[in-house]
């Protein structure tokens, strides 16, 4: 279980191009930040590298548990949500089919992916293939994970950006409870986040 | 030779004269090489045509060193991630492809007054063939992927689950070949060729692998100018 | 482990799905075995002796055809970043991946490879042995492919790109399995072609994960 995210003399680089050098974060259990910076600034790139995705040029990401550092490879495959730009969602499948995929893929069961559909007000799309969802009801999809499977650390890329101010307020709601129970917040926004959220500039 | 690799700084120093100095040893073996080669006398069997094997055996060898070359390169830039590495697996691949296809066209020449045709599909002639196409797919990936780092990490894996791969062509080819003509047709390297025929073959693949060796080295520092270049424009681009 | 059984579950819903699925594959192998008679000639001396070794050549090439979406779109829509946030590392998803391709693409192959073969002229009693060797390569072709389609991932050209890396690794395959059958239908050793074709694969199938894998991550970053 993660309840620390440090983030250590980060140099992140695309190509030849480096975004920042020398960045460092560090975030709580019960601590929400929001990330800020101009396009391109590398927000997205921070992220994929917490994620593992990007390997970073110098320095280090490091969770810590409740008994200390834990194994990286580990904690990101089973206590880390990263919901980026893309949602992963297959538009010829049915809603309830890649939901349910990506609720047992990361951790979840059927009747957790259940829940999450009726906090979320999705039932009525779930037969719906996902092409015919509108980008705030995918984005209500992919997000749906986040509530159905238990997993500490949420890395979230402009995750409220498609959705409506009502939509916002619920999962404001969603977020608030999940920092109640003890989870850790990253995301990357241009809007301010419906939660009380620590700011953190990047390359400014 | 990892201690070049890691520091591109004596790279640099120690190749702006080691290609050089390489590619004069290269002539004067090419020189000597050769008119050991016409002073030879024409083979009882092979007639004349005993010359082309001297410029087909020694590309053949290098076809497959410089694939060696391209693995090994591979490897040090997959797992040590280092810059240099990637630039002489890349620099490595068209050299390799041009000896292979200079291997094939020689191979070829020779087949027809030997065997009566163009092409052979001889176990030989055909493992040769198929490191070709080996070469073209690495130059094909290569080119096809944009970003550059990421095109030499595909790269390198693909170099190393072909380098896997070889000995495996090779030797389900030599089964294919057994299964359809029950003997090879030739061999170049009987145990019995005289020293006549010897001098000049093992001059000339020192002279090709001296040729290589300049080129390679010419090609790498060609890539790192490259990419300082890049650096730069990147960077007075702000 | 249920992670893996849940990718399992849609890697065979997909590729079932992905492109018209195996009916693609198989369309194009039928055309192919069509397209060979009126190119080689219909006299049937000359289209048996080589009815065994062209089934087995196009089996190849039309296993390559439904492979260039294996990763790409996953790569696309976001989906691979998600797999390699799972519960099971990224090798196992790309193992997976590959064996549901096999058995929605390389076993149907698989079965129409002895009515191709016969249909063109080799006799009857080859078509257990067709399928058998179908089944195996088919299984060394989807984890070969899969090694192509991943190193292939944000090129420009997918398609064409995997053939050209991945036919040359065809080779042996080609070699053991169209040798084995080429060995029963004269008489000789055929189980000598059809273990080292079974080699080939299974060692593929060892070995080609970690290269996906790699490859993938190299995709992604």
């Amino acid at each position: 279980m993660i309840s620390t995210l440090t983030v250590i003399d980060l140099t992140l680089a695309r190509g030849d191009r480096v975004l920042f050098e020398g960045f460092n974060l560090n975030l709580v259990a019960g601590e929400a930040i929001a990330l800020t910076g101009r396009n391109g600034a590398g927000k997205t790139s921070l992220l994929r590298a917490i994620a593992g995705l990007i390997r970073p040029v110098t320095g280090r990401v490091t969770f810590i548990g409740t008994d200390g550092a834990l194994e990286a490879e580990d904690a990101r495959g089973r206590d880390l949500h990263f919901i980026g730009h893309q949602d992963g969602l297959k538009s010829n499948r049915t809603a309830r089919e890649e939901l349910l995929f990506q609720v047992r893929w990361t951790g979840g069961t059927a009747a957790s992916a259940e829940a999450a559909c009726e906090r979320l007000d999705l039932q009525r799309l779930l037969d719906l293939e996902v092409r015919k969802l509108s980008a705030g009801q995918r984005r209500r999809l992919a997000l749906a994970r986040l509530v159905a499977s238990p997993r500490r650390l949420w890395l979230l890329d402009e995750p409220l950006a498609p959705l409506d101010a009502g939509h916002r307020a619920g999962i404001g709601q969603v977020m608030t409870e999940h920092l109640v129970t003890g989870g850790l917040i990253l995301a990357a926004v241009h809007d301010a986040l419906p939660i009380a959220a620590r700011g953190v500039g990047i390359g400014a | 030779m990892i201690g070049f690799l890691t520091n591109p700084q004596r790279f640099m120093a120690f190749s702006a004269w080691a290609a050089p100095l390489l590619g004069a040893l290269a002539a004067v073996l090419l020189g000597v090489g050769l008119w050991y080669d016409f002073a030879a006398p024409p083979d009882y069997q092979q007639g004349y045509t005993v010359h082309l094997m001297f410029i087909h055996v020694p590309a053949a060898w290098l076809s497959l060193f410089a694939y060696a070359c391209l693995g090994v390169a591979s490897f040090l830039g997959l797992v040590f991630r280092l810059a240099l590495a990637d630039a002489a697996a890349r620099a490595a691949a068209p050299l390799g492809a041009g000896f292979t296809l200079l291997a094939l066209a020689t191979g070829s020449l020779w087949g027809r007054p030997m065997w009566g045709t163009w092409w052979e599909w001889d176990a030989r002639m055909t493992s040769v063939l198929v490191l070709f196409l080996f070469y073209l797919g690495y130059m094909a990936l290569q080119a096809a992927i944009d970003d550059e780092a990421k095109s030499a990490r595909a790269c390198s894996i693909l170099a190393l689950v072909g380098l896997i791969n070889l000995p495996i062509v090779h030797y389900s080819v030599v089964w294919w070949n057994t299964l359809h003509q029950g003997s090879s047709v030739f061999r170049a390297d009987g145990p019995a060729m005289p020293p006549v025929y010897l001098i000049p073959l093992l001059t000339l693949a020192l002279a090709y692998t001296a040729a290589f060796g300049a080129l390679w080295l010419v090609r790498i520092r060609a890539e790192v100018w490259r990419r300082r270049a890049n650096v730069l424009a990147l960077r007075a681009a702000g | 482990m249920t992670g893996l059984g849940t990718l399992i579950r849609r890697e065979l819903a997909l590729s079932w799905g992905r492109g018209g699925g195996p009916m693609l594959a198989l369309a194009f192998y039928l055309a192919m075995a069509t397209l060979l008679p009126l190119a080689a000639g219909p006299e049937p001396a000359r289209l048996a002796a080589v009815a065994p070794g062209s089934a087995w050549l196009a089996l190849a090439v039309s296993s390559l055809l439904s492979l260039e979406r294996l990763f790409e779109r996953d790569y696309e829509d976001g989906a691979l970043d998600l797999l390699a946030l799972g519960p099971a590392p990224l090798e196992a998803a790309a193992f997976a991946k590959c064996l549901a391709q096999w058995i929605t693409t390389g076993a149907p192959l698989a079965l129409l490879a002895p009515v191709v073969a016969t249909a063109l002229g080799a006799p009857l009693r080859l078509a257990p042995l067709t399928v058998a060797a179908a089944l195996a390569g088919g299984l060394g072709f989807s984890f070969c492919g899969g090694v192509g389609a991943a190193l292939s991932l944000g090129s420009r050209r997918g398609g064409v790109l995997i053939a050209v890396i991945v036919l040359p690794l065809f080779a042996p395959p080609v070699i053991f399995g169209a040798g084995a059958i080429e060995a029963l239908a004269s008489g000789l050793d055929w189980k000598t072609g059809l273990m080292l074709l079974i080699a080939y694969s299974l060692a593929f199938v060892a070995l080609g994960p970690f290269a996906m894998a790699a490859a993938c991550r190299n995709a992604l970053s």
